[in-house]
């Protein structure tokens, strides 16, 4: 049973579709208990990270997340659903950093790089312990963003350049999270959201 | 490690089929949209783009229900145009599936969409789509509406300098003098605009043969889009990616089956 998490960001239908490839049991949630429940949890997100973080704080989706960690249920996060576990958000702010989920430490500062955002596909650097890389490790995922953390806050980290080096996945534990988007990566996005899947 | 160049066919879809003609008239059926994504899609696209090309609003039901079916099959990023005129517009579109959206007549009548666009839904799946031809404006490229038929004396660097500044994330420039001519993408053109914009580039207009499609990378297009060269067959999308590898471009070439 895979929840996507629904706290009012684009295009979840994708995701539930793409998940369903993986899964007889995908839906939609913005429940605390159903979310929390779930065998697996998907977090989107498009948009800003402040938006989402008020999208997210809405639902109480940093608890939920948290809730949880504690009982040792996987989180996956994709795109800005990954910026957001991290503790500070450097996107349109004005005065001092916006403030994240905080599962990691480290900052989601703009990309160093002459055209933004980063739209298309690249490669990665994936970790050599990789779980969701396994059998794909050379295969192009699909990225958009213009923001990213640029530190690893774990070991297992998977790497992407463009204009700069920045984190393009983290596998720990009980969450893990793609700056890309696998449910628009094509068939190697399918694979990586398989390899989730089975992990659970 | 470098970010691929992406080819993207385009379906020009009016009342649930694909359909194909030379500067929007002589229009013929080409298809079922959902099954000619598929079929691109296997062929190594990197993208999709559906342009509504039906001018009545009542046909919009039918175009939300072909990005639906499309998006439960097709996972590559899909984007959606033709008769967006607000915000609401989008949000029905990005519901149904679509990842980004592209704009194009409704900017230039109100500019003000862009940035109600960007600041809802983030930068990210706005693509402004740039129908430009040559003319004595000031720096010699003009906007045009209604297929390239209609002139609005709009400099085309100018309106692509002010929509980047409201916040589109990507700009789609076809060039109306070079469109279903297959003689070769505006060159001019797309040099002209990359001067100016710090946002990804997708070259549209005049693709004919397989070194048309460098020529646009050389000048700085970051992506390529195409109709009627893959719509009748001149070139499959994996012939030109090969093609585009063997002369050095990084390019996405799957081994996933």
């Amino acid at each position: 049973m895979i929840a996507i998490l629904d706290y009012g960001s684009g295009n979840l239908r994708s995701a539930q579709r793409a998940f369903a490839t993986a899964s007889d049991e995908v839906f939609l949630t913005s429940d605390f208990d159903t979310a929390v429940k779930a065998d697996g949890l998907v977090v989107p997100g498009v948009g800003a990270f402040a938006a989402c973080m008020q999208g997210l704080n809405a639902i109480r989706g940093g608890e939920i997340i948290r809730k949880r960690l504690e009982l040792e249920r996987p989180t996956l996060g994709i795109c800005i659903g990954m910026q957001i576990l991290f503790s500070q958000g450097l996107e349109h702010a004005q005065s001092g950093a916006h403030q994240g989920v905080g599962i990691w430490q480290g900052e989601v500062s703009k990309i160093d790089a002459p055209i933004l955002p980063h739209m298309g596909w690249n490669t990665v650097e994936s970790a050599p312990d990789s779980t969701l890389f396994k059998g794909i490790e050379n295969e192009s995922f699909y990225f958009v963003h213009s923001y990213a953390v640029k530190d690893a806050p774990t070991p297992n980290a998977t790497w992407t350049t463009y204009g700069e080096k920045f984190l393009s996945a983290i596998e720990d534990k009980y969450v893990s999270a793609t700056q890309f988007h696998p449910e628009k990566s094509g068939r190697a996005g399918l694979a990586l959201i398989k390899n989730w899947v089975k992990s659970l | 490690m470098t970010l691929s160049i992406r080819i993207i066919p385009c379906l020009d879809v009016t009342q649930g089929r694909v359909v194909k003609g030379v500067n929007f008239t002589n229009l013929v059926d080409a298809g079922d949209p959902v099954e000619m994504a598929s079929l691109y899609d296997l062929e190594g696209a990197d993208e999709l783009t559906f342009l509504d090309i039906s001018a009545s609003s009542g046909n919009r039901e039918t175009t939300l229900d072909v990005v639906r079916r499309t998006a439960e099959q097709v996972f590559i990023p899909l984007t959606v145009g033709g008769g967006i005129r607000s915000v609401e517009d989008v949000d029905r579109l990005l519901r149904a599936g679509a990842d980004k959206v592209s704009i194009n007549t409704a900017a230039i009548a109100r500019p003000e969409l862009i940035a109600e666009i960007a600041d809802r839904f983030g930068s990210q799946v706005l693509v402004l789509s740039v129908d430009a031809r040559r003319a004595r404006t000031e720096s010699g490229f003009e906007v045009t509406t209604h297929g390239g038929r209609q002139g609005t004396d709009l400099d085309a660097l100018r309106w692509v300098e002010k929509a980047c500044a409201l916040g589109v994330g990507e700009i789609l420039l076809n060039s109306m003098d070079a469109d279903g001519t297959r003689a070769g993408y505006d060159i001019g053109m797309i040099t002209a605009v990359r001067a100016i914009s710090k946002v990804p580039l997708i070259a549209s207009g005049g693709a004919g043969a397989l070194e048309d499609f460098a020529h646009a990378l050389d000048v700085g297009a970051d992506a390529l889009l195409a109709a009627s060269v893959f719509h009748f067959g001149m070139h499959r999308i994996s012939d030109v990616k090969r093609y585009l590898a063997g002369q050095g471009y990084s390019v996405r070439m799957s081994a996933t089956k």
